[in-house]
């Protein structure tokens, strides 16, 4: 069906857009922008004045719970949840059970999806069988299966040695390797960040170290193999001047940083706040606005969810015996305009940290942009409508988010994929 | 984000820590304790002040010596006492600890003693019972992971109190393992909002918690210079487990460094008193020549914890 998305603000940042455009969808492509192709029938015309028009959001980082942990979130809530916070690509972390060490599971995972007919995913390989960080995974075969990158979740390996052999085994194919910096022995047992909130409630420290220790590595493990690393949910100020400084050597490094990180700190763990339970955890008050400024600037590229839904039993519990993570695909969208806003950026400047950078590092070419023939893949969205963000409005299974209470401005009215209006009226 | 142990009124609901709480609450806890040490003495050490209420000692963690305690000031204030080893029971078949409050809170408890290694567990039963629409339910936090340990840290406010009266002069000095110790942060929360002037903590930096200055206190490597003119040196107990892993080499070097001895304590002031939250170690943290020692007041500490502890009880659900 033909469709289009008349009088809305186009906002494409891929390609420097923002005016007013009428945009035309056919056989799930974007046809034209601005005047309507030759013979544009419209079988259905979505009036989206006083919205905005954006590429539909790309997620670095959702967990679907598939396969493995179905009693916290399945592909169906999850992606349902995708739909309502306008992200139309996910990329899914290996840390599944198992964990997407096999051809064949990522296939099936790829055909459920894409039998759901929702959101595309991009699987993660997991870069050593199990993440266990002993024998490398069939690195080659999996990417024939669909992955895109390679990565341990948050699981670090143990042995460098075994590091550096992924490393330049993947750098064999080009392959992207996509590390979160935890060195194993100095996170072990932390549960917040070492600092004022863990010292006053007790709580075990997780040192800045850890994540600075694993970065000096994984720098220099990459540059001697040659490896395309991408740092996954910085957490710290340290953190982002090393990769910073390798990027003014010349080093080709890319990097993120996750929703909670970026607007968070140990002091939302309040009394004890399980929802703040995190991998990293949340730092200080002098990390999270390094990190804000850090997407600012540029020198994190991106900008996602970390969706990890936990259900109930898994949080109701003390703090370090709770489960880590949060679940957040319906809050990446107003999250970036609250950052976007307080960092005094253009929308669109907002936006490419979850659209066009985002897609660069998944390495998607025919969506995260706006550009004729793209995929008509499209989130449309009112950057003014507040969100209460409460477990009843929540579409993910998991209802722990730290924001849980939050009025957010910013949402979604509708979400194409392939020129399919998957949510909204 | 509400204060989880004050009720909407202000006034203590719960008490789960001495950190935040209001100073005249806290002045009000000891001075309520004080007739309470006099109860003791008594032929009859009971009063009705909790007749009919039934308090569950929840105890996640063994603890005989604090549990003791509770339950005696429990009975002493006539309240029926049940005690729980729950690390015995529920929680080995795989109940979770909130199940474990629902099904005693279906049993009529008034209160909740509990006990708990992790960091935060009587804060998440309080934080539930309130979610359940249980106020007239109790917590008392009778140690949790290293969070806190209030009535030990109340009960050493109290002796303080007793031998020294003016908080507002003094110098105290906290020595040994501060980073796993609920009392250490107990007693630092008491004595800064008791307008303690001069509070040290003394210890390697293996067992010193990160930023722990930013709690107000000056922090010493040298026990002899931090020692110098206190007038109140607290002990902590130095956990065997600790000797294990890379804090520290061995209990004796610890014991020349930072254990307790006459000669070291000859630095304080000659008036100065020594506390110690039990169970000593003896020729780890403390000498018994100073353990037993005429500036030792560790037993008072122990007289004065059942008074203090029916002080907290009896103010949250007295009749």
């Amino acid at each position: 069906m033909n469709i289009l998305i008349a009088n809305g603000r186009v906002i494409d940042p891929a390609n420097d857009v923002d005016r007013q455009l009428d945009v035309y969808v056919v056989d799930g492509k974007i046809a034209a922008l601005g005047s309507a192709p030759a013979g544009f029938v419209a079988g259905r015309t979505i009036d989206a004045a006083g919205l905005v028009v954006s590429p539909g959001l790309i997620d670095l980082a959702a967990r679907l719970r598939e396969p493995g942990f179905e009693y916290r979130a399945t592909l169906e809530t999850e992606m349902e949840a995708a739909m309502a916070g306008g992200i139309t690509s996910l990329a899914i972390p290996p840390d599944t059970d198992p964990t997407l060490d096999e051809p064949g599971l990522v296939e099936m995972l790829t055909y459920r999806a894409k039998k759901l007919n929702r959101a595309h995913i991009y699987p993660v390989g997991a870069l050593t069988l199990g993440l266990k960080g002993e024998r490398l995974s069939e690195m080659a075969e999996l990417v024939e299966a669909g992955c895109v990158a390679f990565s341990q979740a948050n699981v670090p390996i143990l042995d460098n040695m075994v590091l550096m052999r992924a490393l330049q085994y993947a750098a064999t194919f080009g392959f992207r390797v996509w590390l979160q910096p935890i060195a194993p022995f100095l996170a072990r047992g932390g549960h917040a960040h070492d600092g004022d909130v863990a010292t006053r409630l007790g709580l075990a420290g997780t040192p800045v170290a850890a994540e600075t220790v694993a970065l000096y590595t994984y720098l220099e493990l990459a540059k001697i193999t040659g490896a395309r690393l991408h740092i996954t949910r910085l957490s710290s100020a340290a953190g982002l001047a090393l990769v910073e400084q390798a990027r003014a050597e010349g080093m080709d490094v890319t990097c993120d940083v996750s929703i909670n990180h970026l607007h968070l700190c140990d002091e939302d763990i309040g009394y004890f706040d399980a929802n703040c339970h995190l991998v990293p955890p949340l730092r200080s008050r002098a990390d999270r606005d390094a990190l804000a400024r850090g997407l600012a600037t540029g020198s994190i590229d991106a900008l996602c969810s970390d969706h990890t839904p936990v259900d109930d039993d898994g949080k109701q519990m003390p703090f370090s015996e709770s489960e880590t993570g949060a679940t957040g695909m319906e809050l990446l969208l107003p999250l970036t305009l609250k950052w976007g806003r307080e960092a005094g950026l253009t929308l669109s400047q907002a936006l490419a940290r979850v659209t066009s950078e985002a897609a660069r590092i998944v390495g998607i070419v025919k969506a995260g942009h706006l550009a004729v023939g793209a995929r008509a893949d499209v989130c449309v969205f009112d950057p003014e409508a507040v969100v209460k963000i409460g477990r009843e409005q929540l579409l993910s299974q998991g209802k722990n988010t730290p924001f849980l209470g939050y009025e957010l401005s910013g949402r979604v009215r509708y979400t194409l994929v392939e020129g399919q209006v998957m949510f909204g009226a | 984000m509400r204060n989880p142990q004050l009720n909407k009124h202000g006034e203590l609901q719960h008490l789960l820590t001495l950190d935040g709480l209001p100073r005249e609450i806290l002045i009000k806890i000891l001075d309520i304790a004080a007739p309470f040490t006099e109860v003791a003495e008594r032929e009859v050490k009971k009063l009705p002040l909790l007749r009919g209420k039934s308090i569950f000692n929840l105890f996640f963690e063994n603890s005989t010596r604090t549990r003791t305690t509770f339950e005696i000031a429990a009975k002493r204030l006539s309240a029926d006492v049940v005690n729980l080893n729950v690390s015995t029971s529920s929680t080995a078949k795989g109940e979770s600890l909130l199940d474990t409050v629902d099904n005693l809170c279906a049993m009529q408890a008034d209160m909740f003693v509990v006990r708990h290694a992790s960091s935060g567990a009587p804060v998440l039963i309080a934080q539930h019972l309130q979610a359940c629409g249980h106020d007239d339910i109790h917590v008392v936090n009778a140690g949790d992971g290293r969070h806190a340990h209030p009535t030990q840290g109340l009960l050493d406010m109290y002796t303080i109190r007793h031998c020294k009266g003016d908080f507002t002069r003094l110098s105290v000095a906290i020595v040994g393992d501060v980073l796993h110790s609920r009392v250490a942060r107990s007693q630092i929360a008491a004595l800064k909002t008791l307008g303690v002037p001069d509070l040290r903590v003394i210890g390697p930096k293996t067992l010193l918690p990160t930023a722990v200055e930013h709690m107000g206190v000056r922090v010493f490597h040298d026990m002899r210079e931090g020692l110098r003119d206190v007038d109140v040196v607290m002990m902590l107990r130095l956990q065997n487990e600790r000797m294990n892993g890379a804090l520290l080499p061995t209990a004796q070097e610890y014991y020349k460094m930072w254990g307790l001895t006459a000669e070291k304590l000859a630095l304080a002031r000659p008036d100065a008193i020594v506390m110690h939250p039990g169970p000593m170690n003896r020729g780890v943290e403390i000498d018994s020549s100073v353990a037993d020692g005429a500036q030792a007041v560790i037993l008072k500490q122990v007289t004065y914890g059942i008074a203090v502890r029916m002080a907290v009880m009896s103010m949250l659900a007295g009749n």
